[in-house]
């Protein structure tokens, strides 16, 4: 036994190293969010734990530049209006580095939000490190959060729909049809789905 | 008057023709690619993923032109896969490609449901672009890259891949 506990120690020492240096993977189905606070396009600070009455949110990393992003855009309003309303509201986070892009600085993203009367929260992420934690790569990219005791938890991730070119084109909604168990106390069958989408321009080192 | 013509019909010709094969952009759907992608043969295939909307894709694409050129006749192969709607493939694709004077192979994968067929080009691929996949299928190697490339990191990328 005194052999071992060296060992183990060194085991032990090892696997939280390890866990250290690993990248960050992002969240999986189930995981817990940690709570953030970012500054939203009217100045004021944003957290989960803000809005008391949320049932859940949709969070969506997304910005001004991307032609994905803008072809989702009326979309992403119009999830907002249908959820929100059942404790589901959008809560939309810019991770882009405006000196990578200077059409999402702080400025251009309050216009944008102005000019299209976002009725939910448009956030800078500066940092990056909520994006970071997410393991979002894309925008648009979207994330389902439920609260579950006096967190959130992670429902589902990815697409909102097969077709960004064309909404009247759709076949299948991914995110709806998500929406729909995960409102009913389910876990979503389709819980994880991908979608083409601009790289989100990270800080350079 | 017949000789005068001539030479300049031909040159007519010639330059339709010419332009003419700058311009191919090839519409495909995944199966075919996957199917190109699975051939059992020793050439490496650098397949970046790319669209004309794309700011990163377009400022690396000359460093897969110098690849394609720089490993000409040495079993490689640089496929240009654009993500463009084949709705824009005469307004923007075909366009940019004649200007840009693209010399590797360009092909648009015509597919409206990235969540089908994502997976199938590469389960590590989060869907974000740029994205290049090497693959020698031979000597069973495959690298994936869901990232920019400066023109120093694709060459090195390269070389390490091709060792």
């Amino acid at each position: 036994m005194k052999k071992l506990l060296p060992f183990l120690a060194s085991l032990l020492l090892l696997a939280v190293l390890s866990s250290y240096t690993r990248p960050l993977a992002g969240y999986q189905i189930g995981d817990k969010a940690a709570d953030f606070k970012l500054k939203n396009v009217d100045g004021k600070m944003v957290s989960l734990a803000g809005n008391k009455a949320a049932k859940g949110y949709i969070v969506v990393f997304t910005c001004n530049t991307c032609p994905y992003a803008k072809a989702y855009e009326q979309r992403i309003m119009d999830l907002h209006t249908k959820y929100a309303a059942q404790g589901y509201p959008v809560v939309a986070i810019n991770p882009n580095d405006p000196a990578v892009a200077p059409g999402d600085a702080f400025a251009e993203m309050q216009k944008r939000a102005k000019d299209k009367k976002y009725a939910f929260p448009y956030l800078q992420d500066e940092t990056q490190e909520v994006a970071r934690q997410f393991g979002a790569t894309r925008t648009p990219h979207l994330y389902v959060l439920t609260r579950q005791g006096s967190g959130f938890v992670v429902s589902y991730i990815g697409a909102i729909d097969d077709n960004s070119e064309d909404a009247k084109l759709v076949k299948t909604k991914y995110l709806e049809n998500a929406m729909t168990e995960i409102m009913a106390g389910k876990p979503a069958s389709v819980n994880s789905t991908k979608a083409v989408g601009c790289t989100i321009k990270w800080k350079k080192a | 008057m017949n000789r005068l013509k001539l030479p300049g019909l031909l040159a007519a010709l010639l330059f339709t023709a010419s332009a003419g094969h700058a311009q191919q952009v090839k519409v495909l759907k995944l199966p075919e690619l996957q199917k190109r992608l699975a051939k059992p043969s020793d050439t490496t295939y650098v397949v970046n993923f790319w669209a004309t909307w794309c700011a990163p894709c377009i400022k690396e694409l000359p460093y897969f032109e110098q690849a394609n050129a720089a490993y000409a006749g040495k079993k490689v192969k640089v496929l240009l896969v654009s993500m463009d709607y084949v709705s824009q493939l005469d307004k923007k694709v075909k366009p940019f490609v004649l200007k840009r004077g693209l010399k590797s192979e360009v092909l648009l994968l015509n597919e409206t449901d990235p969540n089908s067929w994502i997976d199938k080009v590469e389960p590590k691929w989060s869907g974000s672009i740029p994205f290049t996949l090497m693959v020698n299928n031979s000597r069973q190697k495959r690298a994936v890259f869901e990232r920019e490339f400066t023109q120093a990191e694709l060459t090195s990328e390269l070389q390490k891949f091709m060792k």
